[in-house]
This record gives structure tokens, sequence and C-alpha cells, in this order.
């Protein structure tokens, strides 16, 4: 990856990084403010020109507008605060999957996801299991495999009952539940 | 006979202050009319029945000798004046009294005690004291308002140390010091300690500079401290302990804030100090206080009025967590609360008790509340009148604000996730749903993923008393989301419909148009940030000509050039400040502007590592920031910072 500019902060985990992304997704990080401005005054400037350029649809450079020198302006003890961990962004959020029976436990990265149909997708092609469809009122029914995981206090919960969000950030540990044990 | 006057003041909205006085004598109850032509902050007029008149004095006079304005003056002995400028608390109405004649000048600077500087560059500090000589409370402000979103480099200047010096030197018994985006040394907290016997209250805002070594001089040094104040500052942790430096003595504290502060405090300090301090009324506490010394703390200070906690992490089902509930209860003075930077949300439920009489509430740093905790938190909060969160609240739960929330005065919604661009949870929904629900609101600051006019239109027509409208789309160039047009006419409506709209911060897909409506309509507009918005020159023309009170102006890649910033360069005297970064000016221009006005400061930052050998008229200007000054350029100014 010798193309890649080497930030003083990076830890160069670029280079040994497993990521399940589309090729050409990297950051690009930049380290002179003033080519960061430059280069968005003209992004700015050729949107301006396209009407139907929707907000959702910058699917091909979601990064380079989050890295506008001063946008969105919030004051840096804010943004220290709030969102302390800029490398953990940068790194995944990576957790240990344990299926019962299995004899070794495999790791997933969290961030990758955009839902929980990708990452029961995902589990389902690593584990080579069929897990199901989720349901409030009866969890996984008609596969003899439930997904749960430990929260941020110890507890062990089903995957799917709380928002995606909240599920990556208190998300510590995934474990496939099987059989008896899995039926509630 | 002699004739009896009643002197009456009253303050008027647009015309400054007045003077009512009445005649009166033993035989004529009624008023007689006296116009005094030339100046048009003093009336003399029977104004009885206007009902905020304050009766300040009765002097005698011959009757005859009412006719005169001036003789008027000899009648007002300058212990009247005095009394009567006591009346007048805002700088404004004071700057206003000193104009009117040399004498009510030279009153009105023996007798003023607090001072307001907008701009330190604006005035030296040795002046400063020569004309205020009884100053007791002094507020300064630094650094553009840019350099809160790094486009200032922090050596750029604004020290509070030759202020201090100034004032040591010049015998001013100073009491108070509030500053903003100043750099603050360890060594200048050290003298102000050591300088000022009566030294009262210290609120730092958005500064840097000075570690906890120099808390611990204030703690140690000022006996009578009454408030230390410290908001958002970025301050280096010396682990020394600095709040046990407070002595057993120390009984005075009002207000004590460091929520700011990374390091850890020595707990049983805390809580001996908050035990001896029982008029203390806002405490506010970092990270570093957990949950239990919270508790122990609330048990000695129930009288409390402002509360920031610091981790509020426990096991909701421990006995402290049960003991913590009890203390809530008992704090029924509670009307401001803040903090939750770490938070279990099932422990939550513990404050629920004070909720009710809550008129402020900032949860803007407490990333670990979800949207269904805050909702449920709010449904309890009917009377607040401030609140402060991110925009994990999504609009639905800003629909729960606006039916809860009914005494809504000012409302701020920040960006949970900043590094990623469409994952935030806020949309223009929740804005409307606001706007209707909430029709005492007149200041808010919102941060959304896409905006449209139909729903600017109808905020404006729901809200006509906005003060501050402060609206930042995540992507700074987005159409109307629906229309995929620029924002031009909803911001316009915004500016028609709020008449008394004091500051505007704009956002989205904006051309000239909306800087037209800028200029017609925005009249009592004083402070304008645009970023990325406009076409030409004619866009800050607009507003140039058109806002008449315009104090600050702030400018990021906008395509405005020389021929606007040209066009009135008198205009800047009437102005604090200019900030144009990203633009189209060039430094031929900023030269011609900075040799015309003399009384303007015109700095040229520049950031580049390669200093041209030639520099080129002709080159734009990366930073550029001008301000009005009576005391010439500052001999502080960094390398990279350039005073034409």
């Amino acid at each position: 990856m010798e193309g890649i500019m080497s930030h003083e902060n990076d830890l160069n985990l670029k280079a040994t990084e497993l990521r399940l992304g589309l090729p050409g997704t990297d950051e690009p990080t930049s380290k002179n403010n003033k080519r960061a401005a430059n280069e968005l005054v003209e992004d700015s400037e050729l949107l301006k020109g396209k009407s139907d350029a929707k907000a959702g649809d910058i699917e091909t450079a979601p990064a380079s507008k989050s890295q506008i020198v001063g946008w969105p302006p919030v004051r840096s003890y804010r943004k220290n605060v709030v969102q302390p961990k800029k490398t953990e962004a940068e790194t995944g959020n990576y957790v240990k999957v344990s299926m019962d029976g299995a004899p070794y436990l495999r790791k997933i990265d969290l961030k990758i996801y955009k839902g929980y149909q990708e990452l029961l997708k995902a589990l389902e092609n690593m584990f080579k299991l069929t897990i199901g469809e989720y349901s409030e009122r009866e969890g996984y029914k008609g596969s003899e495999y439930a997904p749960a995981y430990e929260d941020k206090d110890g507890d062990l919960m089903l995957v799917g009952d709380v928002p995606w969000d909240m599920f990556i950030s208190t998300c510590k540990r995934l474990r496939i539940m099987r059989g008896s044990e899995a039926t509630a | 006979m002699d004739t009896y006057i009643n002197i009456y003041i009253e303050r008027e909205r647009d015309r400054g202050f007045g003077f009512f006085l009445t005649e009166l004598s033993d035989y004529n109850r009624s008023g007689s009319n006296l116009k005094v032509e030339d100046n048009p902050e003093l009336y003399f007029g029977p104004k009885i029945f206007r009902s905020s008149l304050h009766l300040i004095g009765s002097a005698r006079v011959k009757k005859d000798q009412m006719r005169s304005f001036q003789s008027m003056l000899n009648y007002f002995p300058e212990e009247v004046l005095e009394h009567v400028f006591d009346f007048l608390t805002s700088h404004r109405d004071r700057n206003a009294v000193s104009l009117v004649c040399k004498s009510w000048y030279a009153v009105e600077r023996f007798s003023r005690e607090k001072v307001f500087i907008g701009n330190c560059y604006a005035i030296s500090p040795d002046r400063l004291i020569a004309r205020f000589p009884r100053v007791r409370s002094l507020t300064l402000k630094g650094k553009p308002h840019f350099a809160d979103f790094n486009l200032v480099p922090h050596d750029w200047g604004g020290y509070v140390q030759p202020w201090i010096e100034s004032m040591v030197k010049g015998g001013v018994n100073l009491e108070e010091l509030r500053l903003k985006r100043m750099l603050v040394s360890d060594e200048s907290l050290e003298l102000l300690a050591n300088s000022f016997p009566n030294f009262k209250s210290l609120v730092l805002v958005s500064c840097e500079g000075f570690t906890t070594d120099g808390l611990a001089a204030i703690a140690s040094n000022c006996r009578f401290l009454r408030e230390l104040d410290l908001q958002e500052n970025e301050v280096e942790d010396r682990r020394g302990q600095w709040l046990s430096r407070f002595p057993d003595s120390c009984t005075s504290l009002v207000s004590l804030n460091f929520a700011c502060l990374k390091g850890e405090v020595n707990l049983a300090s805390l809580e001996r100090l908050v035990a001896r301090c029982c008029n203390l009324r806002s405490l506010r506490v970092n990270h570093a206080v957990p949950l239990d010394a919270l508790q122990r703390i609330l048990a000695q200070a129930p009288q409390l009025v402002d509360l920031g906690t610091g981790s509020f992490v426990h096991d909701p089902d421990s006995e402290s967590y049960n003991k913590l509930e009890t203390s809530m209860q008992k704090c029924t003075s509670i009307t401001s609360l803040s903090g939750f930077l770490d938070v279990t949300a099932r422990c939550l439920p513990a404050i629920y008790s004070i909720c009710r009489h809550l008129t402020t509430l900032n949860l803007s740093y407490a990333p670990g509340i979800y949207s269904d905790e805050l909702v449920k938190l709010i449904c309890h909060c009917n009377k607040l009148e401030r609140l402060l969160v991110l925009d994990t609240i999504g609009d639905k739960g800003l629909g729960v604000v606006a039916s809860t929330c009914k005494e809504l005065q000012e409302l701020r919604v920040f960006p949970s996730d900043i590094y990623v661009v469409g994952n935030a949870s806020v949309t223009e929904e929740g804005l409307v749903a606001i706007s209707a629900g909430c029709p005492k609101l007149n200041s808010i600051l919102y941060f959304c993923q896409q905006m449209t006019n139909a729903a600017l239109i109808t905020v404006a027509k729901n809200c006509p008393n906005f003060i501050r409208f402060r609206l930042c789309t995540l992507n700074p160039t987005v159409p109307d989301a629906v229309t995929m047009q620029p924002l031009d006419e909803g911001f316009g409506a915004i500016v028609k419909s709020c008449k008394g709209l004091k500051r505007l911060s704009v956002s989205g897909l904006l051309t000239d148009q909306v800087f037209l409506y800028f200029g017609r309509y925005a009249k009592q507009l004083e402070m304008l940030s645009i970023a990325f918005a406009g076409d030409s020159d004619k866009g800050m023309l607009y507003v140039l000509n058109g806002c008449k009170k315009l104090k600050k102006l702030e400018i990021r890649d906008s395509p405005f050039g020389n021929v606007a910033l040209l066009a009135d360069m008198g205009k800047y005297e009437t102005m604090r400040s200019l900030w144009m970064s990203s633009c189209e000016v060039t430094l031929g221009a900023c030269k011609t502007l900075a040799q015309k006005m003399p009384k303007l400061n015109v700095e040229i930052i520049n950031e580049s590592d390669q200093m041209e050998d030639s520099v080129d008229d002709k080159q734009k200007v990366e930073k550029m920031y001008l301000y009005r000054t009576l005391v010439g350029p500052r001999k502080d100014a960094p390398d990279f910072v350039w005073t034409l």
C-alpha cells in the first residue's frame, strides 16, 4: 500500500487490515489544510452545477465531505468529547463471534455492515448455517440457531431488538446459540 | 415661586434612553412641555403615564431657568447623574450616555464599573484604564469566532497577560474577569490571584494555554472567590490536586464549574469544599467524579440551582443508587442540569424528580443517552426553556419536545457523528415540529442532514420571534431535498418574518438571491456567518449595503472578491470585524484597504510553509481578518500574521 500518505498518527493498520469493503473506498487523509479546502471548493462548485445531485447520493466520496476543515462547524472541544476515539473509527469495531459447538471463534468488524440483514447474512456465510427472519414476538423462528450478543452490562441479549446504531456501540461479542438453548 | 422637578428615567427600545422631567409646583400639578432640539437622547415632557418610569430624584429650580437645557444640567449635581447612570447596565446605553456632552462623559467614565471589550485588539489596556479607572469587572474577547473551527492557528494572539499587567500597574481594584477565546497562561493566573485582593469571579470560555497549576494559584490565593467557571477550555492536567488548594477558610463559593477538566480531583476535598460553602448555587463537576461521590455532594448541597453531573454510571440496583434518588429528591431548587458524559441509561430515572422544575437541560455531551431514554426524560420536562441535545434525538424525539416543552425558547441540536455523513438523524421535519409546538422559540442552532425551502417558510411563519437562527447542513452545499433548488427562498422567508433577527448562520446551496433578501429585510442583523455560498460580489454587496446594524461578518469559501471588499470601506469602521477565508480577495485589494483606512487593522494569515520571495498583489489571500481599532497594528502578532 505504498501510495497511501502516512500520517503521524496513523498506526499503519491499513497495510494489514482485513476488510470486506469494496475496493477503492480508502479514505483520503490530507495533511495540508489548505489543500483540503481548495479541493472542496472545487467539489462544491461542481455540486452547484449538478442540480440533480441528491444529498444522499454521495457514495463515491463520503469521506471527503467529512474532511473539509472546520465543517461541520463544531468546536474541537466538543468534537473531542463526543467522539473521542477517531482512531477507533478508522480501525474498525471487531468483536468475537462464538458458535456453540465450534472449535474456535471468529472475529468480524461490525462497522462494515449497514444493518442487521447484512450482519446476519455474513454470519450465515461464515458459519454455513441459516438463521432465518427476525420477529419481535418469536425471535428467530424456524431455525435451530439464534444470534445473541453480550452487551456493555454483560447481559446476553437477542440480536435485533434495538436500533442498529445502539447495537453496534453496545455489542461486545456475538454468540450463535444452538438447539434447545436457542429457543426461548 | 419655586418649582420642583421630578426626574424620571425610562428606556425606550429604539431611541436609547430618555429622561422625563415633569414640572411640579405647589399650584400646578400638570406637566408642561419643553423641547430640546438637538439631542434625541433627552426629552422633557409629561410622560408620567408610561409604566416603566423610575423616579430618581427631585431638584428645586427657579421656574424661568428651566427653559435652557444647559442650565438643567447645572441643577443636576453629579451625584444625581451618577445615580441616574446606575440604572444603565448595558454597555451600549452607557456608551450612548457618554456621547451626550463633556460633563456626562466625565461623570459616566468615573462611574463605570463594568467594561465590555468585544475585540481585545480594538483598544489597549492602558487607555482603557485611563478612561475607566474605577473598573471592577472586565470582559474580553480574543480570537475571531472561526477560530472555534480550526481556521485560526493557536498562537494567533489574544493574550490576557498585558491586560492583567496594566491593571496591576494602574491600581485597578479588579473583582471580575470574563474571557472568551483568549490565551491564558499559568503566569497570568498567578499574577491575577496575587494582585487583586477583592477578586471574586473568573469566567473562562474556550480559552487555552493554562494548566491546573494556574487553577491552583487561583484556588489558594483568592480569598473571596465566588465564582470559578470554566467552559469548554483546553486545560492541561498537571495532577497537582488544584482543588485541594482551596483553604479551609474559603466559604464564599457560589459557582464552581470544572466540567471541562480531564484529570482527577480529590473527591474528599471536593466534598468538604461543598459542605462549607453554603451559598453554593452552581456546581458542575467533571467525568472523574463518580456517581456515589455526586450523591454525597448533593446530600450536602440541597440548595443547588445548577448541577452538572460527572460520570453517571452505576448499578441501578445498588444501595448507592437508592441514596442518590433520595438526595436528588431533596434538591428541589435545581433548574439547570447538564453533564452525563458517561451514563448508564438505567440510572436516569433518578433525575426524573427534578425534571419537572428544569428550565435548562444540556445533554449535548451525553452520547450515551439514546433516543428512547432521551424522550422518556424529556416527557417529564414541561417547564423547559433551554434545551441542548445531540441529533440522536431524531425527528420523532423533537416531536415529543414540541408537544411537551411549551415554554421552550432556545434549542440547540448538535451532530453526534461528525465523521460519517449520512447517519445523522434529524431533518427538516424535526425543525418544523418544534416551530409549530413551541411558540416562544427565539433562538436555534440546528445541525441537520437536509433542509427544504417549504420547511423554512413554515418555520418562519410559525416563529416570527427569532433573535438567533443558525442552521447547519452537514453537507455545506446541499440543495432543497425535495425540489433540488437552492435554499434562497427558505432563508429569505426567515429574515422577512423575523424582524428582530440579530444573528444568522446559513448553509446549504445558496445563490446571490438570498443575500439580496438579507440586505432588504435583515435590518436588525448584527452577526452573519456565511460558508460556501453566493455566486458573485453582488451577494456580499447586498449585505454590506442593506444590513445597517451589522457588527460581525464572517465568510469562508465563497466567491466574493475585491469589488465587494472595496465598495464601501467606511462600513468596516461601523463594524467590529470582518473575516474572509478562501474567497476571491487579492493581496493588492487588502493593501489598498489597509492604506485607505488607518483605523482598521487588516491582517493576513498565511500558514503555508513556503514563503514566496516575490509576493504578488494579484495573489488570492488565504485568510483575512480585519477589525476596527484605536491603537493601530498590534505588536504581538506571530510570524504568520502580516498586518498590512
